[in-house]
């Protein structure tokens, strides 16, 4: 068994009003130590206002082989988009 | 590089008629440009590749942090030793980027740790050798990141995501590494005679093992081919090398220092720098162990790790206690 | 300079030299921490001390207005001019020793700053306001270890322990006011070491019995470092520290 600590994926919501960004991991024993990580790790150069820190192991992911199922349906529905629409130009505000 | 030799667990690029249906969809993606995620299949030798090549590039973060740590507390006024002091901190940020980097691949740090504790796996030759002046830390920012700098940049765009997205992070950090070197060496041939020699005498003796950081000549290395379809190396090293040495002779001039090697001169034709034979010689025994730091470096890894185990254990059995208090209450 | 002018002076070495004797020593941890994430956070914290050091020592040179600089009097005074506290000349020993160091600096340091973010001299309320916050999170994370050190193995127990016994002595300076802290409390500049000493003894006994750590008796306190009288430990600090500026007196970096 790895002797190493517990992972930990690190998610950064910097100053600009943007949502929560995955930057990486660390290794933690404890939430706390984790957030103090996280921060001495990845907010050194002013990126921060907000962090979250999830235990690695707690993350589902999708998976590679699923890709087709799930993402391809939405490749046709082309009508989701505003562009897809004719509207006249001189038409205003839209 | 920071990651000199890595072994690509084959003698040449395998493709056409060999490769299995899956290797060839592998590799179309990879020359499509789409970047391979953790979860995604890939050959064995591409994984075990990546976790090698990685890893050296992170225990060379690690090891980096050794020759220049030892001038912090030396280090001349507040300002520079803050500058040091955030500089050998971001190294230890990288190693850590590029551990979490292997840790996607299913290695362990611990077992990367291991590894180079007890010599299975390599880390770059420059840092076996000794900082004697402080002019070595300008040395160092302007040569030896200035190297590295050359290699990481294309690496961000390497095949495999959380490698790349690492490298985007050091090398943003990085950018101001190089330039502190050559700020420091600055200051120092505007300075003192004393001050003049000293900077001299650091290029004398950091200028060769730069060079050397671009690993063996293309000839003598078997893997490029492979690493560079895979796209986790961009560059043949003897192409670096020639890019670094064609961009640090004018810095060098500029600076006032002679570069020492009376062979150096500029080929018109080219376009080029050419240099004198690198020692060969000295770089096999450096990469060996034989280097004038290798003992010193791998046993302050080695003390700092054991004598550190008690800490980790105790913050995990800490945690342990307290899930049990929990969830005893 | 005038008494209050003098005094002041003195109050500024004071903050400053402790926190520059600090992050010297914690900043010799670099390359060697328990783990990676330690060396991070290590860092961080010397980044923070040596960073407040240059600020407190500007504040001195620019009273003092004899031309030194906060480097001229970080590299050029001896051991006797230094003021720091004697706590944070303590060599580094095991990580147990520089966490304990810590706790009891920081778990000082920090109620310090507080009193000093409504200090009556500007300059001296400008750098505690802004050191006051990296000083919250030094305090919050050294106590943390403290208590997973406690808390943790036998062996980390005896460690920390042992540590909190050994550094006993040198906390007692912190917390008693001399001639120098009575003025500047009078004058409305400098903190209320009454009040910080509450401060500290409170966050001191929560830390430690959670941690499940023993305070040692009342014992007798080492005093001297705001005096400049110091353990034989600061001249090697200053001589490893001082060596290039003094070797070289005409050389800029």
């Amino acid at each position: 068994m790895s002797k190493d600590w517990p992972l930990w994926e690190v998610f950064i919501r910097s100053k600009h009003g943007l949502s929560h960004k995955h930057v990486g991991s660390i290794h933690a024993t404890d939430a706390e130590m984790a957030m103090n990580n996280a921060r001495d790790v990845y907010t050194r150069r002013n990126e921060g206002a907000s962090i979250w820190v999830v235990p690695s192991v707690q993350i589902v992911s999708s998976a590679p082989g699923d890709k087709g199922m799930l993402f391809d349906p939405s490749e046709d529905k082309v009508y989701r988009h505003p562009t897809f629409y004719d509207v006249p130009s001189d038409v205003e505000n839209m | 590089m920071y990651s000199q030799f890595v072994d690509t667990g084959s003698d040449g690029q395998k493709g056409g008629q060999d490769a299995s249906e899956q290797e060839r969809a592998f590799q179309a993606r990879i020359d499509e440009g789409i970047s391979i995620e953790p979860k995604d299949w890939m050959p064995e030798k591409y994984r075990k590749t990546l976790v090698r090549q990685i890893s050296q590039h992170a225990h060379s973060e690690i090891v980096g942090m050794l020759p220049e740590g030892n001038w912090i507390t030396r280090a001349p006024s507040l300002r520079r030793k803050l500058i040091l002091l955030a500089k050998v901190q971001d190294e230890a940020g990288h190693g850590l980027y590029l551990y979490s980097a292997a840790e996607t691949l299913g290695a362990s740090r611990d077992d990367l740790l291991d590894a180079l504790h007890d010599g299975r796996a390599k880390y770059s030759s420059i840092f076996n050798y000794p900082t004697l002046t402080w002019a070595d830390i300008g040395a160092i920012g302007w040569l030896v990141d200035g190297a590295a700098i050359m290699n990481q940049v294309p690496l961000c765009r390497c095949s495999y995501g959380p490698y790349a997205r690492a490298m985007v992070r050091v090398c943003k950090e990085e950018s101001f590494h190089q330039r502190q070197g050559y700020e420091l060496l600055l200051e120092m041939v505007n300075g003192t005679e004393e001050q003049k020699a000293m900077a001299q005498d650091a290029l004398n003796r950091w200028w060769w093992p730069s060079l050397m950081m671009f690993g063996p000549a293309d000839g003598d290395s078997v893997h490029t081919q492979q690493s560079m379809a895979w796209k986790i190396k961009r560059h043949t090293n003897d192409e670096l090398r020639q890019r670094f040495i064609d961009q640090t002779v004018p810095q060098a001039h500029y600076l006032g220092l002679s570069i020492p090697d009376p062979d150096l001169r500029w080929n018109e034709e080219t376009g080029h720098y050419e240099i004198g034979e690198i020692d060969w010689d000295e770089f096999w025994n450096v990469v060996n162990g034989n280097g004038p730091c290798n003992r010193e470096r791998l046993a302050a890894r080695r003390t700092a790790y054991e004598d550190g185990a008690w800490v980790r254990e105790a913050a995990r059995a800490h945690a342990e206690k307290r899930q049990k208090r929990r969830a005893a209450a | 300079m005038n008494t209050r002018e003098q005094q002041q002076f003195e109050y500024l070495l004071r903050l400053g030299d402790s926190d520059l004797i600090l992050g010297q020593r914690l900043s010799a941890w670099l390359g060697h921490a328990p783990v990676l994430e330690e060396e991070m956070a290590t860092g961080n914290v010397a980044l923070d001390l040596v960073g407040q050091a240059r600020s407190w020592l500007s504040l001195a040179g620019e009273l003092e207005a004899q031309g030194r600089d906060a480097d001229r009097l970080a590299y050029f005074r001896d051991a006797f001019d230094y003021r720091n506290v004697l706590i944070t000349e303590r060599p580094n020993g095991d990580y147990a020793y520089t966490i304990m160091r810590q706790f009891l600096f920081d778990a000082y340091h920090y109620p310090l700053l507080q009193q000093l973010s409504g200090s009556a001299h500007e300059g001296i309320r400008e750098v505690a306001a802004k050191s006051v916050k990296e000083v919250e999170y030094h305090v919050r994370r050294s106590s943390e270890w403290v208590i997973r050190m406690g808390d943790g193995t036998q062996e980390s127990h005896q460690r920390i322990q042992a540590a909190l016994d050994d550094l006993w002595m040198y906390t007692g300076e912190m917390l008693t006011p001399d001639d120098v802290d009575d003025a500047l409390l009078e004058a409305g500049v400098g903190a209320d070491l009454e009040q910080v000493a509450w401060s500290w003894h409170d966050r001191v006994r929560a830390v430690t019995e959670e941690a499940t750590l023993t305070l040692p008796d009342e014992s007798w306190m080492q005093q001297g470092g705001k005096q400049g009288r110091h353990t034989e430990h600061l001249g090697y600090i200053l001589a490893e520290m001082q060596h290039l500026p003094r070797s070289y007196p005409d050389a800029r970096w």
